[in-house]
């Protein structure tokens, strides 16, 4: 979107602001203002910007300053153009403990870029982030929505290629291992693995 | 060690299907309605009983908590909210419950807003956690098609919904008071209590806000019995427990134990053992960043529990076990921390805001041996400052692992400063 274009939501984006909005008790709209700025990063590829920041103050019924306040304390609101992956380390002290440090190092060397940059082709930009939640699959890389886990130098710039190539790459630990099991399989649950149907929701 | 038929989450790993039909078949939703019509008071009762203390690290017991919120209304609706932003650095349980097991957390939704009387649920999530947030919305869409939820949760006459918040990044919003602000739309900054949540919580209305985990094993509880749960475990500290075991071990993992295991035995039966064996063990943390590190000697036989922990002055927190090994650069390990709490201070009260900068500078420093070795004793005396005198606890959080780590390695400290002088010298 050029800053001649006026941002409006799609008609998808208009009726799953609807549906964000319905959530909450009447007169209470303010509180959707934290999923309808993700919305509209998502709809502007990527990162908000002032006017869409007004846009959602007048949806709904609030003092832009007040959508502003919210779109610059939390990080995950990105305010300048963001590469088609947006590929964050998690280096804290459980991730470092597992050699975040070596994974920030190969990203760097790899896309060419520090830290808060973008590759100049637009696919690529990378960032730190604190703690991610996935410890016990360190180190762990997330890369737009997806978490990629227990990475090594060589799996994490395995997957960046493949991204680059436009090939598709499987998000949860790269070492084989199912989830937070331990690798090789649990020490428990010996009884219930497999043993009720798979059926129904399946992730 | 637990018994298997003991354990709660028996999709902790998602080998099966986190769906409804498979959830039903691991016992979820089973006479809920029964359950229900049992009324608020035998529920709130029963889970006294049971002794569960909170998951999410401060372990105030859940059954009391429900019990603050007012049995009759004044005309203002009350609400549950489950505090789903995961951020404390070396947990990452309640990302497996909700993405494996999203049935227990949204069927104890209903239990626990049915006993607080409560209109509705809103899952607060950490915005990171995207699947796992699609995870609950599934479930919550299955559970409404069949009835449990809505306007006549699972044949009851009760009305209840069950919603999900996603964050944005913001560690501060896993404070109650500051996820309540964020829940309202606004900058997640933490309220002065009182008011406390049950008189005065989301939209000025009662609110208990609970974790995850506390929510997701009322059903359970309920279901087997408050003796069930209060028979395993030591008294004070009953029932099982998540337990993420990261850092340096051969195998870590999420797993459920008892509470009271030993944390060697901990480790070395679910996480394959410490790197190159238990005595090159150099420290671990219990509990999540915020808790204090304990050496070695401590190690070798604390239970986990809240109050064998508290006993060593550290704590049970969220029971994230961070284990280092010989290698690790202790000092570094800590200061770590302390950036990441620079970063996730929210600016509001000063001691906090200015003095998490500022510790994390000192520590940098330490890190190198760049400092007088008086500067520790300024260092604690300003953690002693922070703590107790902010709204919120992020300042004693960042503030524990600092005095942790001068309790037992101040002679690593001491010696970094000595080559770092001796060297300048030469």
């Amino acid at each position: 979107m050029s800053a001649a274009t006026k941002f409006a939501w799609t008609p998808e984006n208009e009726a799953e602001a609807q549906k964000h909005i319905a959530k909450y008790p009447e007169g209470k709209q303010q509180s959707a203002v934290m999923p309808l700025l993700d919305l509209a990063q998502r709809q502007n590829n990527g990162h908000v910007t002032i006017e869409i920041m007004e846009y959602i103050g007048k949806y709904l019924g609030m003092p832009a300053i007040r959508v502003q306040e919210v779109a610059t304390f939390y990080t995950m609101y990105n305010h300048k153009p963001i590469g088609k992956h947006h590929v964050q380390v998690c280096g804290t002290t459980p991730c470092w403990l597992r050699g975040s440090d070596d994974i920030m190092a190969a990203c760097k060397k790899h896309l060419g870029i520090e830290k808060g940059e973008t590759t100049k082709d637009g696919m690529f930009t990378l960032g730190e982030v604190e703690c991610a939640g996935g410890c016990v699959n360190a180190p762990q890389v997330s890369i737009g929505d997806d978490y990629f886990e227990d990475v090594t130098p060589e799996t994490i710039v395995d997957i960046l290629n493949k991204l680059a190539k436009g090939e598709k790459v499987t998000p949860g630990p790269q070492n084989g291992r199912q989830t937070s099991a331990p690798l090789g399989g649990p020490t428990t649950l010996a009884d219930f693995k497999g043993k009720t149907a798979k059926s129904g929701g399946d992730a | 060690m637990l018994q298997d038929k003991d354990r709660i989450f028996t999709n902790l790993y998602g080998f099966e299907s986190p769906g409804i039909e498979g959830a039903m078949a691991r016992g979820d939703w089973d006479g809920t309605k029964e359950i229900l019509e049992k009324g608020q008071d035998w529920i709130i009762g029963e889970m006294k009983e049971s002794g569960l203390r909170g998951r999410g690290g401060a372990g105030f017991p859940t059954g009391l908590k429900w019990s603050f919120m007012p049995k009759e209304s004044d005309g203002r609706p009350s609400y549950l909210v489950v505090n789903a932003d995961e951020g404390e650095p070396g947990t990452c349980k309640d990302r497996d419950l909700m993405r494996h097991d999203p049935h227990k957390l949204i069927e104890g939704c209903l239990i626990a807003g049915f006993a607080m009387r409560a209109v509705a649920a809103y899952i607060y999530i950490r915005g990171e956690f995207f699947r796992e947030a699609e995870a609950l919305e599934r479930a919550i869409d299955e559970a409404r098609a069949k009835g449990f939820l809505g306007k006549d949760a699972c044949g009851t006459g009760y009305a209840f919904d069950v919603y999900v918040h996603r964050g944005a990044g913001a560690y501060i919003c896993g404070e109650e008071t500051a996820l309540i602000e964020s829940l309202e739309g606004k900058k997640g900054q933490p309220r002065l209590k009182p008011p406390f949540p049950a008189n005065v919580g989301v939209w000025g209305c009662p609110t208990t806000v609970n974790n995850v985990e506390s929510i997701a094993v009322a059903p359970t509880i309920l279901r087997r019995g408050a003796s069930w749960f209060s028979g395993l475990g030591r008294p004070n500290n009953f029932g099982t427990k998540v337990f993420s075991i990261s850092g340096h071990v051969n195998n870590p993992c999420n797993v459920e134990e008892e509470m009271g295991i030993p944390l060697k035995e901990l480790i070395e039966k679910h996480a394959g053992g410490v790197r190159g064996g238990w005595d090159n063990l150099l420290a671990v943390i219990p509990g999540g960043s915020s808790v204090p590190i304990l050496p070695k000697s401590i190690c070798d036989t604390v239970l986990m529990d809240f109050d064998s922990l508290k006993e060593q002055q550290s704590g049970l927190g969220t029971a994230a076990v961070i284990v280092m090994d010989k290698s690790t650069d202790v000092v570094k390990a800590i200061a770590r921390l302390s950036q990441f709490y620079t970063h996730e201070s929210c600016g509001q009260c000063t001691p906090c805001r200015e003095g998490t900068g500022w510790m994390w500078r000192v520590m940098e420093r330490l890190v190198v041996g760049n400092a007088e070795k008086s500067e520790i004793d300024t260092l604690l005396d300003v953690t002693k400052q922070i703590e107790g005198h902010t709204i919120c606890a992020l300042g004693d959080a960042a503030a524990w692992p600092i005095q942790g780590l001068m309790r037992h390695f101040r002679d690593e400290v001491e010696a970094r400063i000595d080559a770092y002088q001796l060297k300048a010298a030469q």
